[in-house]
């Protein structure tokens, strides 16, 4: 019997909003209690700032441009290599329970099949795996799906829709009728993708998918090794958590965060100071990823509508805190605590309010680039607690569930097995996290790329529809936190900007050809 | 918000065999992937997903000289729909298929984009190969009313003007 363990996402999470990491907002305790017991990294790095790119990496150990899920609505192919199927091939028992999202949710054509398992009832069905075997798809023998909405075709929505019609009219309607996400507000201040939902909390998504993943732990065997992936779709927008949690958090008590500027000039001089798709992104001018509601105008939003967003967040935190309570009891019962590495992670952060901006979008800085990660790991390995302040990236999640399997990371892995702690990563040189964006849709194209190295992070532009390929941004992290200076033409850090360019040009992989269709819009 | 998408496919067959399957609207559930069913009447047809959508459809053109076809999807979601097939001859036994769909609500284009590459992808895979049920479709004679006898000429000399 080997070690187990529990994989925990969510979704659009930020590094700030967890108690260990010294977040004030949401009250945290088991995460902040794996924190204090297992390994806090302070510069998690994501390699895509949305969520299928990202999330394939997770699963494939692999940077974007390798794995070829280049934007949202860009499918992960069928036999991509997969850790699941790794884990599974050498007898763990495994499941996906929660927010997938390898491949489109928009599929009228039930051509994904994610959405084939949802819709057929069936745990699973099985794929040609990158070695021609087949098996399980994905290397998940068992997937209870869910998303943030209780509409479309995968599992909690189907289960929301058999079991409590009646709910589904509480939740925000995340597409409009021309099913572009939706800018309508809600709440106390109108904020975009904010609704009063009376739903059940024990309907709720968050709770669905503890109670479906505490439901398939039950059916193993004591003497089984297991990889579950937990997959949380909140807290990423919309923000409808139960009415019933309200009270938890008053939005008139929030403070605004450090990241948002008051004053609206001062927001307009720092977004002025960036590469132009910031400015014209605030006036509604431009719109470059399909997961920010197009109707919506940054430069609308409100102080107050921050706050409220914040609450709300909080909240969600919380609950999916408590959530991830109930099932390590349930671990606890069944006598497999001491055996049990617990990984946190979330896909990409949020914007929240920093530079007066909120989702995400083509914008590399911490608000969607520095992530909760926390790894836990087994009692039994008697591993020391510890933080790690070098970068490391969601690449290297793959090869370190290799590593507590006692396997050889996969050799298409990208990544190395997370570092122990500071010591392990200077010797093991974790020197750089790298992060790209791409995206065409409607005629605006985004192309930009990150390192994060040194206390910097540097990001260049590819030519696209608003950038000619000489725009860039630079940010000192020590002295600038909030990355409001963008030093990419100061001359003295010229030398340290070329370098970290060489660098990075250097260090990315080249990109997959031909490059995956664009199939849906995410 | 309207959008316009095309995808193209270079097949090493000659115009004249693609044009076969493509310029015959009721074997499209035979070569588009995730469409599992097709009825044509008159200038209706009606296509049914994998997922039990029914969408109805206009034909619009079907033209055995130029090969090409167009067709409106109507109703909901969509307040407008054109898709467009196009045949072009590259050479002796090889082609170009170019489809392209301009829709509003703009999404929905980008949706039937996805399903527009696969499809050429298998009408590719199906006409390369020779083997398929399209191809076997027309082998049992399942051949169209839309379809006309196929061009006598194969570059013929420009039309300038209708008269």
């Amino acid at each position: 019997m080997g070690r187990k363990i529990l994989f925990v996402t969510t979704d659009q999470q930020r590094y700030d909003t967890l108690g260990c990491n010294g977040g004030e907002l949401s009250r945290t305790p088991v995460i902040d209690g794996l924190a204090a017991s297992g390994i806090r990294y302070e510069r998690a790095v994501p390699q895509s700032v949305v969520c299928m790119p990202s999330r394939s990496t997770m699963l494939t150990g692999q940077h974007p441009r390798t794995h070829g899920v280049w934007m949202n609505g860009v499918a992960l192919p069928v036999d991509a290599p997969s850790v699941a199927a790794e884990l599974q091939r050498a007898g763990y028992r495994t499941a996906l329970v929660g927010k997938p999202h390898f491949e489109p949710f928009l599929d009228p054509f039930g051509r994904f099949t994610e959405n084939r398992i949802a819709a057929a009832g069936v745990p699973t069905l099985d794929s040609r795996w990158a070695d021609g075997t087949v098996g399980p798809h994905r290397g998940f023998e068992h997937m209870e799906l869910a998303t943030h909405s209780p509409m479309g075709a995968l599992h909690y929505a189907r289960w929301l829709q058999t079991e409590h019609p009646e709910a589904i009219g509480g939740f925000f309607a995340v597409l409009d009728r021309d099913l572009e996400v939706s800018s309508e507000g809600g709440g106390a201040t109108g904020a975009p993708q904010v609704k009063d939902n009376p739903v059940h909390r024990d309907w709720y998504h968050t709770d669905w998918v503890a109670d479906r993943t505490i439901d398939w732990l039950d059916g193993l065997a004591a003497d089984d090794d297991w990889f579950c992936w937990m997959s949380f779709p909140d807290p990423h927008h919309p923000w409808d958590p139960p009415s019933s949690e309200l009270g938890r958090v008053d939005w008139r008590d929030v403070p605004l965060p450090t990241g948002y500027p008051e004053s609206r000039a001062e927001r307009e001089k720092l977004l002025d100071d960036k590469p132009r798709h910031w400015r014209l992104w605030y006036d509604g001018a431009l719109v470059s990823n399909y997961e920010a509601p197009s109707g919506w105008v940054p430069a609308t939003l409100t102080a107050d509508q921050v706050r409220e967003v914040n609450a709300r967040n909080a909240i969600e935190v919380e609950l999916i805190d408590e959530a991830l309570g109930r099932v390590l009891a349930a671990i606890a019962a069944r006598g497999w605590e001491d055996d049990v590495d617990v990984v946190f992670t979330t896909d990409h952060g949020e914007l929240q309010g920093d530079f007066g901006l909120l989702f995400k979008g083509p914008y590399h800085v911490d608000g969607l680039m520095r992530l909760p990660l926390i790894w836990r790991p087994a009692p039994s390995a008697a591993v020391a607690p510890a933080t790690v302040t070098a970068p490391v990236g969601l690449v290297d999640l793959a090869p370190t569930f290799c590593a507590i399997a006692g396997m050889e990371a996969g050799e298409w892995m990208e990544g190395q097995a997370l570092p122990v702690d500071d010591t392990d990563a200077g010797e093991r040189r974790f020197e750089r996290a790298l992060t790209a964006w791409d995206s065409e849709l409607l005629g605006v194209a985004v192309h930009l790329s990150t390192i994060t190295r040194d206390g910097w992070v540097c990001t260049t532009y590819a030519p696209g529809t608003v950038h000619d390929g000489t725009e860039g941004e630079l940010y000192d992290l020590d002295q600038d936190p909030l990355q409001r200076v963008n030093r990419w033409d100061d001359p003295s850090v010229r030398a340290l900007r070329d370098d970290l360019l060489d660098d990075l040009r250097t260090s990315l992989p080249p990109a997959r050809a031909p490059r995956l269709p664009l199939e849906a819009p995410v | 918000m309207r959008a316009s998408i095309r995808r193209e496919r270079t097949i090493e067959v000659g115009a004249d065999a693609a044009w076969a399957i493509v310029g015959a609207p009721d074997l499209l559930h035979l070569w588009f992937p995730g469409i599992v069913s097709c009825t044509v009447e008159g200038d209706r047809r009606t296509i049914t997903t994998r997922t039990g959508l029914a969408m109805d459809e206009t034909i619009l053109t079907c033209d055995n000289l130029q090969r090409r076809f167009q067709y409106r999807i109507d109703g909901r979601p969509f307040t407008e729909h054109l898709g467009t097939l196009d045949v072009h001859e590259l050479g002796p036994g090889r082609s170009l298929v170019v489809y392209a769909t301009d829709a509003a609500p703009a999404v929905m284009a980008i949706i039937l984009g996805g399903g527009m590459a696969a499809a050429l992808e298998e009408l590719a895979r199906q006409l390369e190969s020779g083997q398929g049920p399209a191809i076997d479709a027309l082998a049992g004679a399942r051949r169209s009313p839309w379809h006309l006898p196929a061009p006598i000429q194969s570059s013929p000399t420009p039309v300038e003007a209708p008269v």
